[in-house]
């Protein structure tokens, strides 16, 4: 593992049962996924890999996920009723099943949502006591754990574009933690990941829209209970 | 960079040259890395604390059975008993150490609020004896909680050389991670110098080495409630052997290599995925074909 652990990543999180992997690692999921979706999914397919497969019933595992996509917190007392309550607010939920392959872990799961004017599809997996690891984004292989705000831009792969992005986040006096771009080919599009030390001021976005070849933009806070 | 590490080789050398307990030199390590001011810190992993008391006293009133049946009112039970004639020999506070992490274990299968430590299958064992410890010195719910930390630096070694998951190292994992973080936590509590509370965790730690994850059912509750039960127990035993100036024939980087190693070759059919051990026997099949299918059914 590389960095290091925080205390918090080892004592919590606070969170409702059963099962830290199954239940609160599943919620924290869910609540990337919305947050990184930037807006209400309305439609949501989701689609369990093999012990979220065969476990998950017991464990609630249905319900923190979908408690996550509603925005729910993984010590919410709600998580229970999660199903009822997406039902309630109209938010259309499929379970599926689906087989990540060997190399994945065995709590993984695949989300496909929609939202009024976004969609996205994400893999991710719940890697024990309630940590979690964001693994995939709409196509491309991403690391991202939640222990730190996290910007993701969508954008044409350019010269220069780190640089440009780097100097904004400078500018307010920004202490980067890792960067990792991801792209299909040169010059095609690309997903940029910066991890940052603290919270994201909100003139950031304003500055950063005003980078060229950002087709998309969004933060993720630093999940619940880290 | 001063205070980080990765093993208790180099905790142990931290401590040494900077005069600090484990609890200090892992607070010490959080204010370097994380965005988390000292007094935040400090604070939160009192409420932290104060929320496993509250997820113990929630336990002790269940008397209702859990929704599988696996489980519910079986730390009030004990709890009972503890002030009974019939208390064991070794007197009532065992008992209610007992009692206190199966209380733990309740609130969870009720989907209960509780705080992971390190996961929710392992969740009794630090809170059981932190809260005995501090009932039995009568200390406050400050001093207590800094054994969170002691308990915490221990868990960032296991994390970093082996893993807390079930699904991926079995029950050792999450049971024998807490078992180690709470005899260490004990450990350091009652006096014990750095040297003995990491001593302690490896005793704890390498008597766990190989236990299955088997979970009846696919419920966090048989037999997960016992070995909170009787692993907090055994984290005090650790302690004790330790502060008694005991070692363990292997230090403790080495015991973490071990769980990873026995983590790693340990068939998937014992790693939560409740196909072997308690969860195939005949008893164990009767509530696994009671249960959902799959997390599928269950959303109808």
């Amino acid at each position: 593992m590389a960095g290091h652990l925080s205390v918090f990543e080892i004592i919590g999180p606070p969170m409702v049962g059963p099962s830290s992997s199954h239940t609160a690692g599943a919620c924290r999921i869910g609540w990337a996924a919305r947050n990184i979706l930037g807006q209400p999914p309305l439609q949501a397919e989701v689609l369990l890999h093999s012990s979220f497969l065969a476990t998950g019933a017991g464990h609630g595992t249905p319900e923190a996920l979908v408690a996550g996509l509603l925005g729910f917190e993984p010590d919410s007392e709600r998580l229970k009723d999660a199903l009822q309550i997406a039902r309630d607010n109209g938010m259309d939920v499929v379970f599926g099943e689906v087989d990540l392959g060997p190399q994945a872990h065995p709590n993984s799961v695949r989300l496909n949502l929609a939202g009024a004017s976004a969609t996205l599809s994400l893999t991710a997996s719940s890697i024990g006591g309630g940590s979690v690891q964001i693994d995939e984004m709409n196509g491309f292989p991403v690391s991202i754990p939640g222990t730190l705000s996290a910007l993701l831009m969508s954008h044409r792969d350019t010269p220069g574009f780190l640089a440009r992005v780097t100097a904004v986040l400078a500018c307010v006096e920004i202490n980067v933690a890792g960067i990792r771009t991801s792209r299909r080919e040169r010059g095609a599009e690309a997903l940029t990941v910066i991890e940052i030390d603290g919270h994201f001021p909100a003139e950031v976005l304003t500055l950063l829209r005003s980078v060229p070849a950002i087709s998309r933009l969004t933060i993720l806070p630093v999940l619940p209970g880290f | 960079m001063r205070y980080q590490f990765r093993t208790a080789a180099e905790l142990l050398a931290h401590s040494e040259e900077h005069s600090l307990s484990i609890a200090e030199l892992t607070i010490h390590a959080e204010t370097e890395t994380g965005s988390l001011a000292r007094e935040e810190i400090v604070r939160k992993m009192l409420d932290y604390y104060q929320r496993m008391k509250d997820s113990v006293r929630r336990g002790l009133e269940i008397t209702g059975r859990s929704r599988s049946g696996l489980s519910g009112g079986d730390s009030r039970r004990v709890l009972m008993h503890s002030k009974q004639d019939s208390v064991s020999v070794l007197g009532p506070v065992f008992e209610r150490a007992i009692a206190y992490a199966l209380a733990v274990l309740e609130t969870n299968a009720a989907f209960g609020r509780i705080v992971a430590t390190p996961t929710a299958g392992s969740a009794g064992i630090a809170p059981a004896c932190l809260l005995i410890w501090q009932e039995e010195r009568r200390a406050s719910d400050e001093a207590t909680s800094a054994g969170l930390f002691t308990a915490a630096g221990l868990g960032k070694i296991i994390g970093h050389g082996a893993c807390f998951s079930g699904a991926q190292g079995g029950c050792q994992a999450e049971i024998g991670s807490a078992c180690a973080m709470a005899a260490a936590a004990v450990c350091e509590l009652d006096g014990g110098t750095p040297e003995q509370a990491i001593n302690a965790a490896a005793l704890a730690l390498q008597n766990t080495l190989g236990l299955i994850c088997d979970p009846i059912g696919g419920y966090v509750e048989a037999p997960c409630m016992m070995r909170n039960g009787l692993f907090g127990l055994h984290a005090f035993g650790a302690s004790a052997i330790s502060l008694s100036g005991v070692k363990s024939a292997v230090p403790f980087d080495e015991v973490v290599s071990a769980l990873r190693e026995v983590g790693n070759k340990m068939p998937r059919i014992y790693k939560e995925t409740s196909e072997g051990g308690l969860a195939t026997t005949p008893t164990g099949l009767r509530f696994k074909n009671a249960r959902p299918k799959n997390g599928i059914t269950s959303s109808e």
